[in-house]
């Protein structure tokens, strides 16, 4: 994702647990309820299986698990983000899409050193809002090739 | 892409076809074909690769195809006979030359000394027919086209040719020549610059007004140029038009030609051509449209002409028919720019020349025919459970809802074949390459061979035939090398010296059927046996059936060869064809008579976007098993499930052993139910050999729309692709050969062909 400075920035909002995250509206291609999805062998515990996108055989990535929550039980509630990822496209589990924002660079901060290793590896940084945190989610990482061949 | 790179692609998907047009032209020939058609198909083929390839400076293959076409040229213009010698030679050329293409397209160059031996003897066959090439690099020779009769053409002029007479340049456009946007009035003053011409026109061709198409072409030009020009650069005027018009150039006999009108026409006046010959009595339109103009002037003059001599009835709706528009005259043609008149009439008018009349073709992306494709599956589920939805609402099954719901289905699943039917393709473009490689291995093996093919237009997917190639390849190297005998065996055995391979297409039953025959010697079972004992694949003492031991040359690692040859027997063998035809959800079959020769027959599928699958549940997931590699289900006893060592279980089944997989285990699905029960499903593996599944309960037999994983993902191992079923959701293909190469250890050792059956 180009962070240019100077520049305003489109995101969508969404809630994990009782944490809000952030993707670059560019990435995100449609948003669509939970359809219940099938199970893939070998998978890691943070792919939730593939759905049927109209034809296209879609993925299904526990955001929560992967960004380290622990695996989400899935629900009518619930919402798939479905983002173009590289030459992919993925669909991202997510509680709850709460808002679109637009901010200009100079609002995002450097993600603060935490040890957690997830945080440090999607986290890119942290937009301040009232009274509330938004963490900045890089989906460059998320299917990252190597760990989806250990995985396998 | 840069443009020019652009253009240099579409330049080689031309020579692919320009390259199968000419090897067909020349099996053609070599079958004893000598119509002019063929003849001036396999020149064109050469001449617009040559005329491509000049544009994009390959320079050898320039040259070479020079070479090439001026021997056709020959042949085409009947000073040299196409025997078999000859075509030989130009087959070789036409390998030659594909060489070459191959070659450029990696952006190499094969260089000349590959072409010498070749170019030698394509100029050989010129020395018998004209002496005077002799030191000539481009050797030029007497042209004498074939004249195409058009309706009542007077005979061709039969006069001798003084060595330096003046030139005689008869030119009869055809309508393709228009078509083309070439214009006889450019041609005519290009002549004009290299000497003084004099011009006479013949339109005794033009027809009946009635009878006039808009698109036709009826003109034909004589034109006399002084004999010091040379005739190199007449033909250099006539470069591009060469193919769309009957062109006779040659050194008039003495006199002159007797029916040629001395009138020499100023230049200017030949620009004028379309206007200048006045309508003479019956003849009211001249030629061809050159330009929006011409025709409009052409269709006053013709309309007035019409008028003028009474000769045709009804000049209005003539006019109008000839337009295919209900416009007044003279602004009728103008109604119709010459592009968008039907190409009919125009292909009527050149019949003679042009071969049978070509089918319009497009090319599109591949890639947008598969996403058509993919809406398509997508829109015939989505009928599909819109019908399921407005059943479950209630609506009544006979009423005006489910009614038009049917028609809707109707409609979907005929987009869906026509759509499939756009990737379908002949097999020709496979079996076109087969003549080449016949003749290259039966150069190598000194053997006499003869390929004979059959249904090379039955149609089938295009990833289908682009991965037949080389299966096909494969098996027809060993049908050559080890399947047909030396001439001399051959003449022992009586048989002709010339062997024949067969390779034919045909549909049968929703699949295409490929085989591949020969009338060798056939399967040497007692060889093939004890081979098989050699290198451990049977034991010693068991006793096989004649189709056991023929099924044995699929086995992994076998050659019968006993040494290895150039050709066939390099490490891979008919166990890789039998891999890569499984791959493609296909089955193969040989059938063997000694002395007689083999039969392998290939079945595939039409398509490859679309299986026959059975429908499993295992656990409550449902999977799919491709039909292809079931064998038989069964509901075993559970007595005929017997342990072997800590975890490995097989199944009895006849009297034999068969390792059993849980494909709920193996997938690590949770599974229900004790894993005696549920339904066993007999599959073949990769190695042939057989191999239970165990699935909870079958749910049926249906065709599913095959759906990549990787895409989005990556791939699975024991998962071959997703499919979406009739509810929306995504079923996962199973890959059989991947399972069971997941549970190898646990899996018993590899079961030997022979107790397959």
């Amino acid at each position: 994702m180009t962070q240019d400075n100077d520049k305003t920035h489109e995101l969508i909002a969404f809630r994990i647990g009782a944490q809000q995250f952030c993707v670059d509206i560019r990435a995100v291609r449609e948003i669509r309820g939970w359809a219940m999805a099938t199970p893939l062998p070998q998978a890691p515990t943070w792919v939730k299986g593939v759905i049927n996108l109209r034809g296209t055989v879609l993925p299904i990535i526990d955001l929560g698990a992967r960004l380290g929550f622990g695996a989400t039980e899935p629900s009518q509630r619930h919402v798939i983000i479905v983002a173009r990822i590289g030459d992919k496209t993925v669909g991202l589990l997510v509680e709850a899409v709460s808002d679109i924002l637009t901010v200009g660079s100079e609002s995002i901060q450097p993600a603060p050193d935490v040890s957690c290793e997830a945080v440090r590896c999607f986290v890119k940084g942290v937009i301040a809002q009232e009274a509330d945190m938004i963490s900045l989610v890089s989906l460059d990482g998320i299917l990252p090739e190597a760990e989806l061949r250990e995985a396998a | 892409m840069d443009p020019m790179e652009e253009i240099k692609a579409t330049f080689f998907q031309e020579c692919d076809e320009l390259l199968a047009d000419l090897e067909s032209g020349l099996l053609e020939m070599e079958a004893g074909a000598t119509d002019p058609e063929t003849v001036n198909a396999v020149f064109r083929a050469v001449h617009s690769v040559k005329g491509g390839a000049g544009a994009f400076g390959l320079d050898t293959l320039v040259r070479f195809a020079h070479v090439f076409e001026t021997t056709l040229d020959a042949v085409r213009n009947q000073t040299l006979e196409a025997d078999a010698a000859v075509v030989r030679v130009m087959l070789r050329s036409a390998d030659r030359l594909s060489d070459h293409i191959t070659a450029a397209k990696a952006g190499e160059d094969l260089g000349e000394e590959g072409d010498q031996a070749l170019i030698q003897e394509l100029q050989a066959f010129l020395g018998d027919v004209e002496d005077d090439t002799a030191g000539d690099d481009m050797p030029d020779f007497g042209f004498k086209p074939m004249l195409i009769s058009l309706g009542d053409d007077p005979a061709p002029l039969e006069l001798a040719p003084v060595a330096n007479g003046p030139w005689e340049i008869i030119l009869r456009p055809q309508a393709a020549l228009y078509r083309n946007g070439n214009d006889p009035a450019v041609l005519l003053r290009e002549l004009a610059m290299l000497g003084q011409t004099t011009v006479t026109l013949d339109d005794s061709g033009v027809p009946d007004l009635n009878d006039l198409d808009a698109q036709g072409a009826y003109l034909c030009w004589t034109v006399s140029m002084p004999g010091t020009v040379e005739e190199d650069r007449i033909r250099e005027v006539f470069e591009f038009a060469d193919f769309d018009c009957d062109l006779t150039i040659r050194r008039s006999a003495g006199e002159g030609a007797n029916e040629i009108v001395e009138a020499p026409l100023p230049v200017l006046a030949v620009e004028e051509a379309p206007a200048v010959p006045e309508p003479l009595a019956d003849a009211p339109v001249e030629g061809e449209a050159f330009s929006l103009d011409a025709i409009l002037a052409m269709a006053r003059d013709a309309a007035a002409a019409t008028e003028l001599t009474g000769d045709v009835p009804a000049p209005q709706a003539d006019v109008s028919d000839v337009s295919q528009a209900p416009a007044p005259q003279g602004s009728a043609v103008e109604a119709s720019p010459p592009a968008s008149a039907p190409p009919r009439a125009a292909s009527e008018a050149s019949t003679g020349s042009s071969a049978t009349p070509t089918q319009q073709t497009i090319r599109v992306d591949l890639d947008r025919v598969d996403r058509l494709i993919d809406l398509v599956g997508e829109l015939v589920i989505n009928q599909a459970m819109l019908a399921q939805k407005v059943l479950e609402e209630g609506a009544a099954p006979s009423g005006s809802v489910a009614l038009g719901l049917d028609d809707l289905e109707q409609l979907t699943r005929e987009i869906q074949d026509s759509v499939m039917a756009i990737r379908a393709q002949p097999v020709k473009s496979v079996f076109q390459r087969m003549p080449r490689l016949v003749r290259e291995v039966a150069g190598m093996t000194g053997k006499s061979v003869r390929l004979v093919t059959e249904g090379e237009n039955t149609e089938v997917d295009k990833t289908v035939i682009e991965r037949l190639s080389d299966p096909l390849t494969h098996m027809i190297r060993n049908a050559i090398d080890h399947g047909l005998e030396t001439p001399e065996q051959r003449r022992e055995a009586g048989k002709p010296e010339e062997g024949t391979i067969r390779l034919a297409a045909l549909h049968r039953s929703g699949r295409i059927v490929i085989e591949i025959s020969d009338d060798g010697k056939g399967i040497d079972r007692t060889r093939v046996k004890a081979i098989a004992v050699e290198r451990g694949l049977i034991d010693a003492d068991a006793t096989l059936t004649d189709e056991e031991i023929d099924n044995l040359i699929f086995a992994p690692g076998f050659s019968t060869a006993s040494t290895i040859s150039d050709i066939s027997g390099r490490g891979v063998g008919m166990d890789v064809v039998k891999r890569s035809i499984q791959a493609l959800g296909g089955r193969i079959t040989i059938t063997s008579t000694p002395g007689k020769g083999s039969l392998f027959t290939l079945s595939l599928p039409l398509t490859l976007a679309v299986l026959d699958g059975m429908v499993v549940t295992v656990g409550d997931q449902t999977l799919v098993v491709p039909i292809t590699v079931i064998v038989e289900t069964l509901q075993p006893k559970a007595s005929d499930i017997r342990g072997l060592g800590p975890e490995g279980t097989v199944l009895a089944v006849r009297g034999s052993h068969v390792p059993m997989v849980d494909v709920g285990q193996a997938l690590k699905f949770p599974s229900q139910g004790n894993a005696r029960a549920g339904v066993t499903l007999l599959v073949e593996s990769e190695l042939g050999g057989l191999i239970a599944l165990r699935v909870d309960a079958i749910q049926g037999q249906r065709q599913v729309v095959i759906k990549s994983l990787e895409q989005n993902y990556r791939q699975v191992s024991g998962i071959a692709a997703a499919t979406i079923l009739g509810d929306g959701r995504v079923a996962l293909i199973l890959d059989v050969d991947g399972l069971v190469a997941t549970r190898r250890p646990a899996v018993a050792p590899q079961q030997p062909l022979a107790q397959a059956s």
